[in-house]
C-alpha cells in the first residue's frame, strides 16, 4: 500500500546484552512488517552507526531506534539526547528498553525526547510480547518519517 | 500507577471519530478516563487548568488530531512540548494526512508518534486498540 511494504524498515537496537539481542532478533524475525534489525553493542558504536561513521560508512538511516539506558561507553541518555539534538536525526522515534523503572530515568528519558519509555520484563514470553508490541505499534500503524532520513525518496 | 486510572486527553473535533475512539478505550484492558476538547483552545485550557478547568487532571496521555477549528494541532502540540511542566506528556498524533511534509513537521514539533487515521470505522478501531495496546498496557509513562 505505501512504500514501507516494499523498503525493509531499519531497525537499530542499541543493546551490549547479548541475551537480550538474541531475543529482540527473534521476536522482530516473526514480525509482519519485513524489517533489518542492526545492532550497536555500547553508545559510541550508535552513534558511529547513526554518524556513519567508519566502520559504519554504509549503514542506513534507521527507522526506528531501540535503545537500553545502562551501555558501556555512553550512557542512552547521552545518546538519546545526541540524537534529538541532531536536526538530520531528530525524526527517527527512539524507543527505550530498559530494566530502569526509576521514575527519575522515566522522567528523564521523557524530557530528553524519548518518543516512548518500555520497561524490559525479566520473563522470557513477556519480553517477546513487548517486543511484539513495540513491532506491531512503530512498525505496523505508526507512520514513520522516513523523508528525513535522507535514504528513502520522497514521496514528492 | 497501574492500579490509577490513566488520564487520556483527546483532542479532536469530528463527532464520529471522537465517539468511536472513546468507545475503543471504554473497552480497554486498564481503567482509563477520556476526557475530550473539540478545539485547541479548549485543549490549552484543559491542560493549563485554565476556567471552566480549573480542576481538571493532568492528562498522562494526548491523543490529538491536527486539522482543528482556530488554533490548530502543531499549536498545542508546540505549546505542551515548549512548557517544561508539560513536555514529558506524549503526545500521540492521530491525523487524517499522509503527507510526508506534515509526518515530518509532527516529529520536529516533538509528537511521541504519529498515526494515520483510517478512514474505514474496522481500521480506526484497530487503530485505537493498537494505540491502547502499547500507550496503556507495555509503556511506562511518565
Amino acid at each position: 500500500m505505501n512504500h514501507a511494504d516494499a523498503v525493509p524498515v531499519e531497525v537499530l537496537l542499541v543493546e551490549d546484552n547479548p541475551g537480550d539481542v538474541r531475543l529482540t532478533q527473534e521476536a522482530l524475525r516473526d514480525a509482519k512488517v519485513r524489517n533489518r534489525l542492526h545492532v550497536a553493542p555500547d553508545g559510541v558504536a550508535a552513534m558511529s552507526f547513526l554518524r556513519r561513521v567508519p566502520p559504519y560508512e554504509n549503514a542506513p538511516v534507521p527507522d526506528l531506534i531501540l535503545l537500553d539506558l545502562n551501555l558501556p561507553k555512553k550512557s542512552g541518555l547521552e545518546v538519546l539526547e545526541l540524537v534529538k539534538s541532531d536536526d538530520r536525526l531528530q525524526c527517527i522515534p527512539i524507543v527505550i528498553l530498559t530494566t530502569s523503572q526509576a521514575e527519575r530515568d522515566v522522567l528523564q528519558g521523557y524530557r530528553l525526547r524519548a518518543n516512548a519509555y518500555v520497561t524490559k520484563p525479566v520473563d522470557f514470553d513477556q519480553f517477546l510480547k513487548v517486543v511484539g508490541s513495540i513491532e506491531h505499534f512503530w512498525l505496523e500503524i505508526v507512520k514513520l518519517s522516513r523523508a528525513g532520513s535522507g535514504d528513502v525518496g520522497r514521496d514528492d | 500507577m497501574s492500579a490509577a486510572t490513566i488520564e487520556i486527553l483527546l483532542v479532536e473535533d469530528n463527532k464520529d471519530d471522537a465517539a468511536l475512539t472513546v468507545r475503543a478505550l471504554a473497552r480497554a484492558r486498564l481503567g482509563n478516563q477520556v476526557h475530550v476538547a473539540t478545539t485547541g483552545a479548549e485543549a490549552l485550557a484543559f491542560l493549563r487548568h485554565q476556567p471552566p478547568y480549573e480542576t481538571a487532571p493532568r492528562p498522562d496521555l494526548v491523543l490529538l488530531d491536527l486539522d482543528l477549528p482556530g488554533v490548530d494541532g502543531r499549536t498545542v502540540l508546540e505549546q505542551i512540548k515548549g512548557d517544561e511542566q508539560l513536555r514529558a506528556v506524549p503526545v500521540i498524533v492521530v491525523s487524517g494526512s499522509l503527507n510526508p511534509a506534515d509526518v515530518e513537521r509532527a516529529y520536529r514539533l516533538h509528537a511521541n508518534a504519529y498515526v494515520a487515521k483510517p478512514i474505514e470505522p474496522k481500521a480506526f478501531l484497530e487503530a485505537v486498540r493498537s494505540i491502547e495496546e502499547f500507550w496503556l498496557q507495555v509503556v511506562t509513562l511518565p
